[in-house]
C-alpha cells in the first residue's frame, strides 16, 4: 500500500537552517547538509528545502548546499524558495534535487508550470500555494498570498489549485497561514476539499504540533503527506515514534 | 569497473552518487567496447518511451545492451525498455522480457496517476532464484507499469499488481528507483555490485 510520507523542511539562510515562526521571528537551527542526512537515517520519506535568502550571493551559497545534500542523502528531495525562471530549475536539477517547487512566480506567470513540466515531467513539479482563509461579510474564502505570505492577491486557493494541476503540476504543497506556526493542527477542511477534488498528490503544510495532527491529517484532512518544520528539527517529535504512532493508527508509513 | 549507460535519459547523477556512496566510481559511457569491458551495467533513466528508444537505436545501443553478457540492473524506465512493447509512446522496446508495458488506468478517485511515493513490495512465488529485492518499502514515480510475469520477481500493488523488478539471467531490474530508496535501496545496490 503507497505510504503516507513525511517530511520534514528546512528553510536555508545564508547556507543555515532557520525556522520561522508565523513567517516572521527566525530561529537558528543548524547546518541544512547535516540536519537532511540525520532526516534520511531517522526515516524521513522525503525532504523539502527551502532558499529564504535574498541576495544573489545566497543563490549561490543555496546550490552548493543542494549539491552536498545530493551527494550524502538516499531519498527524494525537493527545492523552493525565489525560482522564478526555467534557469533556475536547470540549475537547481543539475546540483541534485529531484523536484522543485515553485510558489509566486507561478502565481504571478502560471505559464512557468507548464515550461517546467514540458522540459523536465510533471513529478518535477511541485506547486507551493500560501493561503489564508479570511472572513467576508457572511462568507469565508481562502486567498492566495505572494512573497512568503506577504502580498494578498484575489486569486481563491482552490481555483489556482485547479489551474496548476490543468498546467500539469505534479503535487500541490498547501501551507494554511492562519495554522502555520501555532501548531494547533493542520487546515484539514481545506485540505480534505483540495484532496477529494484534485487527482494529484496533496502535501499539507502548517500547524503541526503534536503526533495527532499527523493522524488527524491523514484521516480527515485526505493529505497524501504532511510537512513541517520546528516540532522535528527541536527534536519535539521524533520521525521514528511519529511513524510508530501512525501505524498503530491504522495509517499506512513506511518503517 | 561499473558503468552507466549514459543515453541523454534525465537526472541520472543521482544513481551516481549512490553509488559514490558505497565506495565506486562509475564510468557515464554511451560508448559499445566500454559497456562491454565494465564488470556491471546500470541501465537507469527518466523520460519518454519512444523518444529513449529512437536515442538507443540512433547509437546502436539497442544491439549493444541486448548482447551484454555481464549483471545489468535497469532502474524505472529502464525496466520498461527491456520488456516487448510500451504503451508509453506505441514503442517496440528491447524485448528481454516478453512482456507489454501499459499505463496504469484509475479505478477510484483515490488512484493518482503517477504512482508516486514509498510503496511495499512482496517477493513472487518465482523469486528463489537471484535476489536482489526484499520485501521492503521502496521509493516509485512511474505512470506505466509491467504487469506480473514469469520472471516477475518482486510484486507491488497499485491499481493493480505489477512486477517491481524482474530477473532473467544477467539482467535485473526495478521499476523503483533503488538510488532514492534509503537503506533498502543501497541494500540491492549492494547486492547487485556483488554479482
Amino acid at each position: 500500500m503507497l505510504a503516507k510520507r513525511i517530511i520534514p523542511c528546512l528553510d536555508v539562510k545564508d547556507g543555515q537552517t532557520v525556522k520561522g515562526t508565523n513567517f516572521v521571528g527566525l530561529r537558528s537551527a543548524g547546518d541544512p547538509v547535516e540536519l537532511a542526512a540525520a532526516y534520511s537515517r531517522e526515516g524521513a520519506d522525503e525532504l523539502v528545502l527551502l532558499d529564504i535568502t535574498a541576495s544573489h550571493e545566497g543563490r549561490r551559497t543555496f546550490t552548493e548546499v543542494v549539491s552536498r545534500v545530493a551527494e550524502q542523502v538516499n531519498i527524494p528531495f525537493t527545492v523552493g524558495g525565489g525560482i522564478s525562471t526555467l534557469a533556475d530549475v536547470e540549475r537547481l536539477l543539475a546540483a541534485g534535487a529531484d523536484k522543485v517547487s515553485v510558489n509566486s512566480a507561478a502565481l504571478r506567470r502560471p505559464e512557468l508550470i507548464d515550461e517546467i513540466t514540458r522540459h523536465f515531467g510533471s513529478q518535477v513539479c511541485v506547486v507551493a500555494i500560501d493561503a489564508k482563509l479570511s472572513e467576508q461579510a457572511d462568507a469565508q474564502q481562502w486567498f492566495c498570498y505572494l512573497n512568503g505570505g506577504r502580498i494578498p492577491t484575489e486569486h481563491s486557493l482552490f481555483d489556482w489549485a485547479h489551474e496548476a494541476q490543468e498546467r500539469g503540476a505534479g503535487e500541490i504543497l498547501f501551507t494554511s497561514m492562519n495554522h502555520d506556526g501555532v501548531k494547533h493542527g493542520f487546515a484539514n477542511e481545506a485540505l480534505r476539499q483540495l484532496s477529494d477534488s484534485l487527482t494529484i498528490p496533496i502535501i499539507a503544510s502548517g500547524g503541526a504540533g503534536c503526533r495527532e495532527h499527523f493522524r488527524d491529517v491523514f484521516k480527515l484532512g485526505h493529505a497524501d503527506a504532511a510537512l513541517a518544520a520546528s516540532v522535528f528539527h527541536f527534536g519535539e517529535i521524533p520521525v521514528p515514534d511519529l511513524k510508530d504512532y501512525l501505524a498503530a493508527e491504522g495509517i499506512a508509513v513506511r518503517k | 569497473m561499473v558503468a552507466i549507460v549514459d543515453y541523454n535519459a534525465g537526472n541520472i547523477f543521482s544513481v551516481v552518487h549512490a553509488l559514490r556512496r558505497l565506495g565506486v566510481e562509475p564510468m557515464l559511457t554511451d560508448n559499445p567496447a566500454e559497456l562491454r569491458r565494465a564488470s556491471h551495467v546500470i541501465f537507469p533513466g527518466q523520460g519518454e518511451a519512444r523518444q529513449a528508444m529512437t536515442y538507443l537505436r540512433e547509437h546502436q545501443l539497442d544491439e549493444v545492451i541486448c548482447s551484454l553478457t555481464q549483471p545489468l540492473l535497469g532502474i524505472c524506465i529502464g525496466q520498461q525498455l527491456l520488456c516487448r512493447h510500451s504503451e508509453e509512446g506505441d514503442v517496440d522496446c528491447l524485448g528481454i522480457f516478453p512482456t507489454d508495458v501499459k499505463r496504469f488506468v484509475p479505478q477510484r478517485h483515490e488512484d493518482k496517476v503517477p504512482h508516486m511515493g514509498w510503496n511495499n513490495t512482496t517477493l513472487a512465488a518465482s523469486a528463489q532464484r537471484h535476489q536482489l529485492v526484499a520485501e521492503d518499502y521502496y521509493y516509485f514515480v512511474h505512470s506505466y507499469y509491467v504487469p506480473v510475469c514469469e520472471y516477475t520477481t518482486g510484486i507491488t500493488d497499485y491499481i493493480v499488481p505489477f512486477s517491481a523488478s524482474l530477473h532473467r539471467d544477467n539482467f535485473y531490474t526495478t521499476q523503483f528507483h533503488p538510488e532514492k530508496s534509503g537503506a533498502a535501496g543501497e541494500q540491492l545496490l549492494r547486492r547487485f555490485l556483488a554479482l
